[in-house]
């Protein structure tokens, strides 16, 4: 009897920690949606900061989140790459692979430190470069997982097909392995493309912020992020609102990228 | 056999794998004849399909394994070349456009069905476009599935049934007019039907082609072969035509297998 | 040849992980020296962290945001690990595969929802609620520890799932065979045999919650003060970075960069603690 009811207690537990997780995020969905969608005019979009608006900030923030892919994507494929088809087994792949997991899960605001130091300092201004750099450390080891891990579910014989017929290692790798991983790693783009371009940390003092409607990355550029941060410690409730709004549409960005990326994935099963 | 007859052949041919303590296929002698289908039977663990992925070296794709005697191939030009010599990726490119492999799970290209027969192709440098389509053609009427085919070749080949996708690769080795080609349990993971369409095939193939084909199917092996070899325990146990091997065993051990006692 | 040209790039492209790690360390250690020599590892423990005139010189300790950090990170997995325990036993064993599917896709949103939401929706809809039930400021200690938590949970949980699903189904079965209730399996087959996963899991979001700034800088409140109250404003190394990094100058800053490079390590032992314990299995 003592056993039967201690298991129908844990069963009712953990079904109420689900409960419990799946309320917070409608309560928090919830709240971001009223308060943002009320928020929202059409002068949010067609306006720049400095405006009331929100224009030259997604824009910028999407400039600095595609820099940083173009950058990412190809380093972090590359060592994915390195890693599953040329050092596969070896030491060194095993440590390196660590090392990138481990960045995968440090504090990003170190990361802004350390571009600051870098790329911010020595030029005497915030600039959208130093942003996109920070976001691009932030994305690699990303896709360097993602690559590593994709690669590795595409079956051996599939690559022993492929020189069976006289291909070089490169040439299979490029037009067999990876087409095979190809829904996986793409997958794995969207994702983390979802993840840097709501953050906040690694902007702060790289890319800092900017009022106006600029495209110049050599200056202080416009983050949606840095800007949520900022007005929604400003007094005033018009600042408030834009930092609602800001939130609301930012949230909205990031989740149907990630629904599309899984979207994508089930897909193609 | 003479040796004018033959398209391959393994000289106390001795094959280890990376750090085992002992070799895994021991001092074989073993003649490929030309055009005709030789089939290497045995016990799991025999080493059957370690000696037939020797006869492309795709084990160098993993390294560390070490190998002793000779394995040469005869070309089409009389000249014959220990393969076992070759170092260069670009002599391994060639070698294995003359001794494909078609591997025991159907392994169809993530691409069209007319990019997976063209892809070798194309590797060897064949960028004309009607040269290409005529080529492919031929090769997926020779794996006897372009009536199935022709009218979807753009479409991708991973919609195809199992027993298509495996006649596929068959079209795709064969479009590169090799010397041999090596089958390694092609219909192990078929369905009857597909495996008796895949067997008509090899049968028809052996005129343009030599094959070898490993199989623990016995009666495939008698049904299609010309030449058999039982392998046991990394030796090469007994080597003969097809009816002598089925009928009259000259070792103990064959006729064991043979007959079911173990394996 | 083309080749050789792809093995190298791909190579030199996987050694940037290496020299990233090292180059970061290098700069937070170069421009800590400062403050390093200056305050050697007294630093830790010290309260004060005063400006001198003028900007030049100071007291400057790192006992409050080094405390901040470790007390707000230790509410987060107090509060968090229970409840993600709870929600991937749930995932794995209680739902059946329609209900899982959805609540999986739903625990996933969470964890990809920016932790600067989670912010903004915690300082004007949740510090009130902690207020009223604790008093104190709403901003502070405690409600920072919570949002933290809500943050961490559904990070924990995936990885937690993902580690109990490796149970090969037939040991489950065997023990069911036996008569054991749901938890008994639970307890006696999934969780030995995803031990290694769980505890990484906990030991990595441990990682992340060290780490987290943008949440708990709208909560923590901020200010440079020791907690006396769990409700307590105080701070926490990212938060100060946050805020104070910019207009620091001289040995402020070096001291900022001190700060970070103690985040940098810890974070760094951790995280790799926590991979110890994935070894061997194959989770994500």
């Amino acid at each position: 009897m003592n056993r039967l009811l201690l298991n129908k207690i844990i069963l009712i537990l953990s079904t109420l920690s689900a409960v419990i997780g799946i309320g917070f995020l409608f309560w928090i969905l919830a709240t971001l949606s009223y308060k943002g969608i009320t928020s929202i005019h059409w002068s949010t979009f067609t306006n720049d900061l400095v405006e009331g608006g929100i224009r030259n900030l997604l824009v910028g923030q999407f400039v600095m989140a595609l820099i940083a892919t173009v950058v990412a994507v190809p380093v972090g494929m590359m060592a994915g790459i390195y890693l599953r088809e040329y050092g596969h087994g070896s030491t060194l792949a095993s440590i390196i692979r660590n090392l990138s997991d481990v960045m995968m899960s440090a504090p990003s605001i170190v990361i802004g430190v350390f571009v600051y130091a870098l790329l911010v300092d020595p030029f005497g201004s915030y600039n959208g470069w130093a942003g996109s750099v920070a976001l691009a450390i932030m994305m690699i080891p990303i896709i360097i997982s993602t690559t590593d891990n994709m690669l590795a579910l595409v079956p051996t014989e599939l690559r022993e097909a492929g020189m069976a017929l006289g291909g070089s290692k490169h040439k299979i790798i490029l037009q067999v392995v990876i087409r095979a991983a190809k829904v996986g790693i793409t997958t794995g783009v969207l994702l983390s493309f979802a993840r840097i371009i709501g953050e906040t940390a690694p902007l702060l003092f790289t890319s800092a912020n900017n009022q106006f409607f600029t495209m110049d990355l050599t200056g202080q550029f416009p983050s949606l992020t840095v800007s949520i941060y900022n007005l929604a410690t400003y007094p005033d409730s018009a600042s408030r609102e834009l930092a609602w709004a800001a939130s609301f549409i930012l949230t909205a960005i990031v989740l149907c990228i990630n629904l599309m990326g899984r979207f994508l994935i089930r897909n193609k099963k | 056999m003479k040796q004018e007859n033959l398209v391959m052949e393994l000289k106390n041919f001795s094959f280890t794998y990376a750090n085992a303590p002992k070799p895994s296929l021991k001092s074989i002698n073993l003649p490929i004849e030309a055009n005709k289908i030789t089939a290497m039977i045995g016990p799991s663990g025999c080493g059957k399909s370690t000696l037939l992925r020797s006869m492309n070296r795709i084990h160098d794709l993993y390294p560390g394994n070490s190998y002793e005697g000779e394995i040469n191939l005869y070309h089409a030009d009389g000249t014959k070349q220990n393969i076992l010599e070759l170092k260069k990726e670009n002599d391994f490119i060639k070698l294995r456009q003359e001794v494909g492999m078609i591997f025991q799970k159907p392994t169809p290209f993530p691409m069209s069905i007319f990019d997976n027969v063209a892809y070798g192709l194309r590797l060897s440098g064949i960028k004309n476009k009607t040269e290409l389509q005529g080529r492919v053609e031929t090769a997926l009427k020779g794996a006897a599935i372009w009536e199935e085919t022709k009218d979807r070749l753009n479409e991708s080949a991973l919609g195809m049934s199992g027993g298509q996708q495996q006649r596929l690769c068959i079209a795709r080795a064969v479009a590169l007019k090799p010397r041999v080609l090596l089958f390694d349990e092609p219909t192990s993971a078929l369905d009857p039907i597909s495996t008796g369409a895949i067997e008509e095939l090899i049968s028809e193939i052996k005129s343009e082609v030599s094959v070898v084909i490993v199989t623990h199917n016995m009666q495939q092996a008698s049904r299609l072969s010309d030449y058999t070899a039982f392998m046991y325990l990394g030796d090469l146990a007994e080597f003969d035509k097809t009816e002598k091997i089925f009928l009259n065993p000259t070792q103990k051990l064959t006729e064991d297998y043979i007959t079911g006692r173990f394996g | 040849m083309g080749g050789k040209l792809f093995r190298n790039f791909s190579f030199f492209s996987a050694t940037l992980s290496f020299f990233l790690l090292v180059g970061i360390f290098a700069i937070l250690f170069h421009y800590a020296q400062e403050s390093l020599h200056t305050f050697g590892f007294d630093f830790l423990w010290t309260e004060d962290w005063e400006p001198g005139e003028d900007d030049e010189g100071g007291i400057f300790g790192g006992y409050i945001p080094i405390l901040g950090t470790l007390l707000s990170t230790i509410i987060a997995m107090l509060l968090a690990t229970p409840l993600a325990m709870g929600i991937a036993i749930f995932l794995t064993e209680i739902a059946s595969e329609r209900i899982a599917k959805p609540v999986s896709i739903a625990i996933e949103l969470l964890a990809a929802i920016p932790s600067i939401i989670y912010g903004m929706w915690g300082l004007f809809y949740f510090a009130p609620i902690v207020q009223s039930l604790f008093g104190g400021n709403g901003v502070g200690l405690l409600t920072a520890g919570i949002v933290l938590a809500i943050m961490i949970v559904p990070f924990m949980a995936a990885i937690t799932r993902d580690s109990m699903n490796t149970t090969p189904s037939v040991l489950k079965e065997s023990a069911y065979a036996m008569g054991a209730t749901k938890f008994e399996v639970i307890k006696d087959v999934v969780m030995p045999y995803s031990k290694g996963g769980i505890i990484g899991s906990i030991i990595l979001a441990l990682g992340r919650a060290l780490g987290e700034t943008m949440a708990v800088a709208f909560l923590i409140g901020s200010v440079m003060s020791t907690v006396k109250h769990i409700t307590d404003p105080t701070t926490s190394i990212p938060v100060l970075l946050a805020n104070n990094f910019a207009e620091a100058e001289d040995l402020e800053m070096s001291s900022m960069y001190f700060l970070a490079l103690v985040l940098f390590v810890v974070s760094f032992i951790i995280i790799s603690t926590a991979k110890f314990y994935f070894l061997g299995k194959k989770v994500k």
